[in-house]
């Protein structure tokens, strides 16, 4: 790390509390000028955390920044940008009815007598817009230009804002090739001039044609940073996922149990656009791995499996006979659940009492006109506390005041209140403490002990090499693997993760 | 239901109303007397619960509308088409009891123009429920034709006349539909879909609770209601007014709704609280009639009521008038 005199942005230790979680935990980020860095990590890993504090958009609970050799502390998005550190989005946040030259100054725009100087605003926007490649006109509205441009405006705009720090969150996510390969090329023009530049993306093939160092967060820990150049595909993703392929898994295999008959048969299920067509069985007493990076398509089978989005290609057989999946509803009546990865948006529902969250599901199987008698809920409730040890003072708390793993316990008691034959959990570990996270492990174990067919995903590649029986292996939306028996190890999981599909060189890629 | 924080909300709002009377009583002294003529109980009481029927019914309607995110901005246009609707049926020569299905009918059916529009083409309710609003007073004005739609069916006029056990029928109505509405939601599990549905739509539907079905159906039911307190209106004075029966109560039903503490932002609700607040606004409005200060002062005053009963309710002001009732309380014992 030793050259100080290019150094540009130093974070040390930098902590961030949730309650109950969190969420960076004394994070080192060292940013030199004329450097592209790039910030990697699954979700909840703390990425988001890490911009938002160098950005003052939530405030530091501990540690330090160095711009320049300078201790900052941005209270706001707008003193960040003051001090030279500014962010720019994968949504775009600018305002689409104004126009270009409006929306590159506002907030500062330049004033002639007191009023908005409109002809400057233009010639300037203009010749800052000539910089960046774009010849457009900057008295267009924002609205009529396509993403691709939006993205450089906003990138304009923020390095206008005389930047010394350029966070790119994500910028590529909604860009074709063509654009991406022009983003790039800004990228290191800018570089070239002086800027530091933090990158913030999924896709790996991108790290490794634009960045000169990678710096890895995993669980709200920094991992390590590493040059780009010295870094092999198979030990970044190593890092990410939180195992070495050579070292030996620390979980012991449970398994008690032999897998019995197939539960649910997955032939070609597939989605254009979203996922392309997999196959996959999930037997009775069977723990059935899904593993993939982030924007793997991990999480979309999990979503037509459940009906949450139609497939257009393929179909499930359930006992041997085929089923349709038109929606939720379709799949809980034949006996499947889903505990899905973003549990405050898509899980709990905030406002209602842990006894109600566990009762949804149930009663939305048994319909509105039988209701589960209130002294059922209560006892329902007060059961799958007491067995799944739901740290909540009674059952009638808002489930909203409860923490991250207690929460994740109650949707698990939503669905085990339906008695479910396949269970799909996206993410049941994440972002949840310690001593849950253990918890819902053993349960996940017992419950496969007792015969029920599991599918979780998971980005935490040794904990699924302990529990799954087989591991079904995404990559760029594609099934790219299935692991059985003995493969199933988490040196194997990566080197699936991490093998090109068809061919195509893995390592430094161009 | 028999949570401390239901008690604590309908102690707040029983305490505000018995302000709003107390009021009454100040301004007119016999306000609190109840006499019986003619088999029928007269007095301020029965009075402000005879007129505040209407709202009542609509707040009935809009509670489980604005518990799953929406509003219904149309049931003051419905009251006036199917008051239109009950008007001209009678006057074509058909009895009364058709012209009272025909009306519920429509209100049926303008609910679920309005449910279809939100479930199934997805509008914002506040722009599909303006569409009918709008509409509704032409649709209205086109069924009586412009003019106030008199009429003579003593039995049509008997929905607002006509008493039972010494009480108006308007609030035998008003009661009977808040008490089934309440057992609908409360004894079913409906109550527990809207709310999670209002609360979080995704997660709802994960769990599989038919979210379209519910929502259509909570559209269709404000309509019903907004029918039913139509015929009141129109009973009331013996004729169809296209333009002005109903006028501006959507509002008064939202306001009751939000003084029962249901949050526009949807998920729980309660139809008493709502009645309550419909009853409280319905209080107030008599008060300032009663005492003789001009009647354009009624919604300057009812303006601040309402900014007052919010405030209280705010996340803003929870902590502050938490340490006040704790000073207040160990002033008292000390």
């Amino acid at each position: 790390m030793g050259d100080t005199a290019s150094m540009v942005l130093a974070v040390r230790g930098l902590t961030r509390t949730f309650p109950g979680v969190r969420a960076l935990d004394g994070v080192d980020l060292t940013l030199r000028a004329g450097e592209i860095h790039a910030l990697l990590g699954e979700n909840g890993a703390g990425k988001s955390t890490l911009i938002n504090l160098l950005t003052g958009a939530q405030p530091i609970d501990d540690g330090t920044i160095h711009l320049d050799g300078r201790a900052i502390r941005p209270k706001n998005p707008a003193d960040a940008a003051a001090n030279g550190i500014v962010a720019v989005y994968q949504e775009i946040t600018l305002l689409p009815n104004l126009s270009v030259a409006e929306n590159i100054y506002l907030g500062r725009e330049p004033t002639r007598f007191g009023l908005v100087d409109r002809a400057r605003m233009r010639r300037e926007g203009s010749a800052l817009l000539a910089r960046f490649g774009l010849s457009i006109d900057p008295a267009l509205p924002l609205s009529a230009f396509s993403t691709a441009v939006q993205q450089l405006i906003a990138i304009a705009r923020a390095v206008d804002m005389s930047a010394r720090v350029l966070i790119l969150d994500e910028p590529t996510a909604s860009l074709d090739s063509a654009e991406v390969a022009v983003l790039f090329r800004l990228m290191r023009e800018l570089a070239a001039s002086g800027l530091a530049i933090l990158f913030v993306t999924h896709f790996l093939d991108q790290v490794y044609t634009v960045t000169d160092r990678i710096t890895v967060l995993r669980g709200g820990k920094l991992v390590g940073e590493r040059l780009t150049a010295d870094l092999a595909r198979l030990d970044l993703v190593a890092m990410m996922l939180g195992s070495l392929p050579a070292t030996e898994s620390h979980l012991q295999r449970r398994t008690a149990v032999a897998p019995g008959d197939i539960v649910v048969q997955v032939t070609g299920l597939g989605r254009r656009n979203l996922v392309s067509p997999f196959t996959a069985e999930i037997r009775q007493a069977e723990v059935l791995g899904v593993a993939g990076l982030l924007g793997s398509g991990r999480t979309e089978t999990a979503l037509l499996l459940f009906g949450a989005v139609r497939a257009d290609t393929g179909g499930v057989l359930v006992d041997g006979k085929p089923v349709t999946l038109k929606g939720p509803r379709d799949a809980i009546r034949l006996g499947f659940g889903f505990c899905p990865e973003d549990r405050k948006l898509d899980g709990i529902v905030a406002d209602l009492s842990v006894r109600e969250n566990i009762v949804l599901a149930l009663q939305a199987r048994q319909g509105w006109w039988k209701r589960v008698p209130p002294a059922r809920q209560r006892a329902l409730a007060d059961d799958y506390i007491r067995l799944l040890n739901i740290r909540t003072p009674d059952a009638e708390k808002p489930i909203q005041l409860l923490s991250g793993g207690n929460q994740q316990k109650a949707l698990l008691a939503r669905w085990l209140a339906t008695r479910p034959r396949l269970l799909i959990l996206d993410e049941p570990t994440r972002g949840i403490d310690v001593g849950a996270h253990a918890e819902i492990i053993l349960l996940l174990e017992e419950l496969r002990n007792d015969g029920m067919a599991l599918y979780v995903i998971s980005s935490e590649i040794e904990e699924v090499a302990a529990y799954a029986d087989r591991v079904l292996v995404m990559r760029e939306r594609r099934q790219a693997g299935m692991l059985t028996g003995a493969e199933v190890t988490p040196a194997a999981i990566i080197d699936a993760i991490v093998r090109p599909v068809d061919g195509e060189p893995s390592g430094r890629a161009a | 239901m028999n949570t401390p924080a239901w008690f604590a909300a309908a102690r707040s709002r029983l305490l505000l109303l018995a302000i709003v009377l107390l009021a009454n009583v100040l301004v007119a002294p016999g306000f609190l007397e109840v006499r019986l003529v003619d088999g029928r109980l007269f007095g301020g009481i029965i009075d402000i619960l005879n007129r505040g029927a209407p709202v009542m019914l609509l707040a009935v309607g809009m509670a489980p509308v604005i518990a799953t995110r929406g509003i219904d901005l149309s049931v003051g246009a419905v009251m006036a088409i199917a008051g239109a609707v009950a008007a001209a049926t009678v006057n074509a020569g058909h009895a009364w009891p058709v012209a009272i299905l025909a009306a519920l009918g429509t209100g049926l059916a303008c609910g679920l123009w309005n449910g279809v529009l939100v479930t199934i083409f997805r509008m914002q309710p506040i722009v599909a429920t303006l569409i009918l609003m709008v509409a509704g007073r032409g649709i209205a004005q086109m069924i009586t034709q412009g003019r106030v739609l008199t009429f003579t069916d003593a039995g049509l006029a008997g929905v607002s006349s006509a008493s039972l056990l010494g009480l108006p029928l308007p609030v035998l109505l008003a009661l009977a539909a808040a008490i089934g509405t309440g057992l609908l939601v409360r004894g079913t599990a409906l109550g527990l879909f809207i709310e999670s549905v209002g609360t979080s739509p995704r997660a709802a539907r994960l769990a599989g609770v038919p979210a379209p079905a519910l929502l259509i159906g909570v559209y269709v039911w404000s309509g019903l209601m907004a029918a039913l307190a139509g015929l009141i209106a129109t009973a009331d004075i013996r004729g169809a007014d296209a333009n002005n029966a109903g006028l501006w109560l959507e509002l008064d039903a939202i306001l009751a709704v939000v003084i029962g503490g249901t949050s526009l932002y949807g998920g729980r609700f309660s139809i008493g609280l709502s009645v309550l607040g419909a009853l409280i606004l319905q209080g107030m409005r008599t008060c300032i009639l009663r005492s003789g200060l001009p009647p354009e002062l009624n919604l300057l005053l009812m303006a601040v009521v309402v900014a007052l009963v919010l405030v209280v309710q705010s996340p803003a002001c929870g902590p502050v008038l938490a340490r006040m009732t704790a000073r207040l309380t160990r002033r008292g014992t000390a």
